[in-house]
Formats: C-alpha cells, sequence, structure tokens
C-alpha cells in the first residue's frame, strides 16, 4: 500500500480509538494515537499476516508489547477482517473480548500482552524458533518509551545481540512522556540510541509520523546478524491538537465534542461500525 | 538403601524423547550443571537455549519458542523462577496458553545452608493461584520417568518441582501416574498421611514406625498439586485425621489445598506439618527436615501427638 493510502487508513484508525475510548469512557488516547502510524505501515504493507495466513507457521509475527495502546490496534485488526468491525463497539464492555490490553482470545492476537517489558524477550523466543526452523518469518515488537526502564527489556537486547537474531525488530514509540511527565524527568533514557548500539543493535532513529519513511526503513533492511532497533520519535495524542504532546491525555477519556473535534483535524467523517 | 537424584531422571528422559521428538527444546539460565543439562546441550545443539542468568527473559524466550509450535522446558533453580519471574509465568505462558513447562529444580530446602534466597518454599502457593498452570511435585525417579511420557505430549502449561539431591527409590519402573489422581501407596485406618515430593518418603517411614506400635496409616503420594485430586483428600478424610506433610512454608502449599477441600466438603481433624512462616533454621536440607519433624521420626510423633488425644 502507498504512504498516501496508508496515511488515510492511519487516521481513519485514530478516530475509531477515540470513538472506543469515549464509548467505553476508559482507554489510553496518548499513546493509541502516536504509534497508530507505526502499526498502519506495518499491518497495511510490511508485514506478512493477514486472516487467511494468521495460522501459517510463516506469518509474520507481531507483539504490542505496549499493550496498552490497544484501542488503535484492535481498529486494525478489525478492519483487516481479523473479526467484525462491530465488535469495536464492545470494547472494554462486560464480557467483551476487546478489552484494555491485547490478548490472545482474538484472532490475529498472538499474545496477551501488557505487563511492560515482557514483549521483546518473548520477540526473542519467536525469532531464535525462525532461526531453528529455518521459517523466513520476521518478528516485530513494538514498545513505549517509559517501558524502557524495565529491566528485562535489556535482559531480552542482550540476548537478541547474542544470537545475531537479524530477523526481530523492536521499534520504539519514542513520545518522550509517561504517566506521570517527560520521560526525562521520570527516568532518563538518553543517550538512546547509544545504549541499544552499545547492546550490539543496529539502531535507527525516524520521524514515527513519516509514512514514507517507515516504508524506506523496512523495505531496506538487511540481515546483517544485528537485530533491528528503530526509535521513533512520535507525538503522544497525535492528530488530536487539542491533546497532542500534554501528559495528562495519557489516558484522559474525550468528551463528545473533542471526539467530533478529533474527526475534524484527522479529516474523517466517522466511524463506519456505529 | 538405593537412591536417584530426579533431575537427573529428568534429564536422561528428556534427552531420550528430544532425540526422538525435534520440537521438544530445553532451555537453561546457566544452569545446565545443576539442572544436569549438559549432555543434552552437547547432544542436541539445535534443540538447546541458553539464556543466560535471566529468568524473565527465559521464561519470554520459552512463550515465544511455544509460540512457533515448539514444546520447550525451561529448567533452572525453582527458587529464581517462581518467585523472579512469577509475572513472566502468570501473563506470557499460563494467561497466554503457551506451552511451556517450567522445570524448578533443587526446590525446596535442597540447597540447604545456601540460605532463604535459594529456597524455593512458597512455590506451590504461588504456582497453584495462576489458572492455567498444572503443578507437580514429583516423589522420586521412577515417578519422575512417568511423569515425562505425559509432559512432552501434555499441551498444557505445567510447573514441575523436584529436589536436588539423590532421594530414596519409592517406585518400581512403570510407576503409576496418572496427572491429577494420587497414588495411594499403603493403607490404614487410623489416620491418612498426603505427601508430595520428598516427603513422601519420610511419610512411607514414619507409617513403618506406627505400624510397630499398632498404628495403621494410609500414606498418599499427591504428585499433582493443580489440579488437586478432591476425591482421594475425600478418601483420606474417612480415617478421621488427615495430616499433610511438605517441604514446602505451611501458608498455601499441599496442606492449605487439602484443608481447602476438607473445611468445603467434609470438615476434618488435621496436621498441617512444613516450613513455619518465620526466618529459616540453617543447615543442609537433611538437618531442615529433621529441625522441623519433616522425617518419619518427626511426622510419626505428630500423629501419635494426635491419636492419643
Amino acid at each position: 500500500m502507498d504512504a498516501a493510502c496508508i496515511a488515510i487508513k492511519a487516521n481513519q484508525r485514530r478516530a475509531d480509538a477515540i470513538t472506543m475510548i469515549h464509548r467505553a469512557n476508559t482507554g489510553h488516547t496518548g499513546g493509541s494515537l502516536s504509534v497508530l502510524d507505526i502499526l498502519s505501515v506495518l499491518y497495511y504493507d510490511v508485514m506478512n499476516v493477514n486472516p487467511e495466513n494468521r495460522h501459517d507457521v510463516n506469518r509474520d509475527r507481531f507483539l504490542l508489547s505496549k499493550g496498552h495502546s490497544v484501542e488503535g490496534y484492535l481498529a486494525i485488526l478489525a478492519d483487516l477482517g481479523f473479526f467484525p468491525k462491530e465488535e469495536l463497539r464492545t470494547y472494554s464492555q462486560a464480557g467483551s473480548r476487546l478489552i484494555g490490553h491485547p490478548t490472545n482470545k482474538l484472532p490475529g492476537i498472538e499474545m496477551c500482552t501488557g505487563a511492560l517489558g515482557h514483549g521483546l524477550a518473548i520477540g526473542v523466543g519467536m525469532a531464535i524458533a525462525a532461526k531453528r526452523l529455518k521459517r523466513p518469518y520476521r518478528t516485530f515488537v513494538v514498545m513505549g518509551d517509559g517501558e524502557q526502564a524495565e529491566g528485562s527489556v535489556w535482559e531480552a537486547a542482550m540476548a537478541a545481540a547474542n544470537y545475531q537474531l537479524d530477523n526481530l525488530f523492536a521499534v520504539i514509540d519514542r513520545n518522550g512522556l509517561q504517566i506521570s511527565g517527560p520521560t526525562e524527568d521520570v527516568m532518563a533514557l538518553e543517550n538512546f540510541k547509544a545504549k541499544w548500539e552499545a547492546f550490539g543493535w543496529e539502531v535507527t532513529e525516524a520521524d514515527g509520523h513519516d509514512i514514507q519513511g517507515l516504508l524506506d526503513y523496512f523495505h531496506s533492511r538487511k540481515n546483517d546478524k544485528k537485530p533491528h532497533c528503530l526509535i521513533c520519535r512520535t507525538i503522544k495524542a497525535k492528530g488530536l491538537p487539542f491533546a497532542e504532546n500534554r501528559k495528562d491525555w495519557h489516558h484522559k477519556v474525550p468528551s463528545q465534542e473533542q471526539v467530533q473535534e478529533g474527526y475534524r483535524a484527522l479529516g474523517v467523517k466517522g466511524v463506519e461500525w456505529l | 538403601m538405593t537412591t536417584e537424584a530426579v533431575r537427573m531422571s529428568f534429564t536422561a528422559a528428556l534427552l531420550e524423547a528430544a532425540k526422538v521428538d525435534s520440537n521438544i527444546f530445553a532451555l537453561a539460565t546457566d544452569s545446565r550443571g545443576s539442572v544436569t543439562l549438559v549432555d543434552f546441550a552437547e547432544q542436541l545443539l539445535n534443540q538447546f537455549v541458553e539464556c543466560g542468568i535471566a529468568e524473565q527473559d527465559a521464561v519470554g524466550i520459552s512463550a515465544g519458542l511455544a509460540n512457533a509450535g515448539l514444546r520447550p522446558f525451561l529448567c533452572g533453580p525453582a527458587c529464581f523462577y517462581s518467585m523472579r519471574s512469577a509475572e513472566q509465568i502468570k501473563v506470557d505462558i499460563a494467561y497466554s496458553h503457551m506451552n511451556v513447562k517450567v522445570i524448578g529444580v533443587s526446590g525446596g530446602v535442597s540447597y540447604g545452608a545456601l540460605g532463604t534466597s535459594h529456597h524455593a518454599t512458597q512455590d506451590i502457593a504461588l504456582m497453584r493461584a495462576i489458572p492455567g498452570l498444572e503443578v507437580y511435585l514429583p516423589s522420586d525417579g521412577a515417578q519422575m520417568r512417568a511423569m515425562l511420557k505425559y509432559l512432552v505430549q501434555s499441551n498444557v502449561p505445567a510447573y514441575v518441582r523436584m529436589g536436588r539431591g539423590a532421594v530414596p527409590i519409592i517406585y518400581e519402573e512403570e510407576a503409576p501416574f496418572t496427572p491429577g489422581k494420587a497414588n495411594l501407596l499403603l493403607e490404614g485406618k487410623d489416620a491418612a498421611i498426603i505427601a508430595c515430593g520428598e516427603t513422601v518418603y519420610h511419610s512411607l517411614q514414619a507409617a513403618q514406625i506406627l505400624k510397630h506400635k499398632g498404628i495403621n496409616v494410609s500414606v498418599y503420594d499427591m504428585h499433582t498439586l493443580d489440579p488437586i485430586d478432591k476425591v482421594a483428600i475425600l478418601q483420606a478424610a474417612e480415617t478421621g485425621f488427615v495430616v499433610t506433610v511438605e517441604e514446602h512454608s505451611v501458608n498455601g502449599g499441599l496442606g492449605s489445598a487439602v484443608a481447602s477441600v476438607l473445611a468445603q466438603e467434609k470438615p476434618t481433624r488435621m496436621k498441617i506439618l512444613g516450613l513455619p512462616d518465620e526466618p529459616l533454621f540453617n543447615g543442609a536440607s537433611g538437618d531442615v527436615f529433621k529441625h522441623y519433624g519433616l522425617t518419619g521420626e518427626g511426622i510419626a510423633n505428630a500423629i501419635l501427638l494426635r491419636t492419643e488425644e
């Protein structure tokens, strides 16, 4: 899919996400919106995974390690047909399969995630399995920047380099904010790129909203015996002018008026599942 | 007295199974020596993954391997897996339904004088509380071999705890093993002992001591801690006095599990023998067992005190 089409898809999914959060009166607005261009590039173009091949041993593997950014992720899976779009209406309702973190009860979701710091280790296991079984699939793990304070991330980073997992991608949504404030005030990450490089990864920094740039990155990676780390500079709550880069929008819920304002800002008329 | 270390019985059987089924993987956390996986790592290099000293990572890696259809056996000290990586066991394995077998070696007070940091005496409580995870404590090498035949074909995640040292043989080869069904080793009408893991042998010793005093007790090997065998527990209660014996804290282990069944379905006099909820006595494993009355003599004395009441 070309960049312009992906951009339209991403903004439609942003509209889905804010609508789901408004209806449920709960959710993680900021992180869901900051990561959506990355997820859209992966699901609409880069990754070889769809409802038809979801049991294929060679499907690409995806893990949303920052599991709280679930709303946009669910909207993408529904849009791709992993489950009916109408089910988005049930988000966070009693008895729903669609809850505040990904669960693999839902078709298309590999693992239950949301306890931060777990995803990369699982991804390392998936990537080792591909190497040992000589399977061509690749593994993509999306993490948050606040999540980087979890020590288990670095255990996995060490293991990935040790096993030369060039079939593994760690993509970090570097929106710079976590629930208590800027990452650099809560637990400083910088020099962040140097840390990943020191752990033996091939590290690239990118604009996480430059869809063509993201496409170019993923399509140009070579297998050079190093795992790939992409640090994406993003804007928390991207697409909602009244919420962008504000820490209180980590899990603030938009009002009906704010949802409408969001639709206008995103250039979206509404959502098709209501 | 013939003895055999359960961990060696396990690794020998796992190696043979893995030679036949290339989907069986073994993982270690710099623990291939203590688990006795050196032969496995040398002979089946492609089926072995060294994770370094990183238990959380190791559980996650195991879950990732299971997602790819493999059958990982994650092997290392019970004390570290059951607590440091408890969250990964809960979320990545049990909640996500990944078919990983977590093999906790040197469980209980196996490490003896290494101290509390290396004891696994809360693992039954922790692992039993995680839904979707079976919990096993084999009592000897032959039972471990029988259990492994089940574990290599089962699709349910499990936590298996075994000790470090050589333990007396309880079963002949072809030990009876049905998951979730306790083995009745001795039948007596005066009391019933329910034990698991290494305490099964000591419970049999206690039964011999008591027999000489004219007291006949039943002895159950409760090798499966979750799902617990309610039928066996209710059968044990027919004697009117149930004693549980475990190498675990008295909080949340075998005794608590049996008490929960009896309190709700057939209130029965009970005695829970195990490790107290306090800083433990220092010493080798045998010294600790003796100190807390978990040897044949100690168990027999506890029963005598109550049966004479």
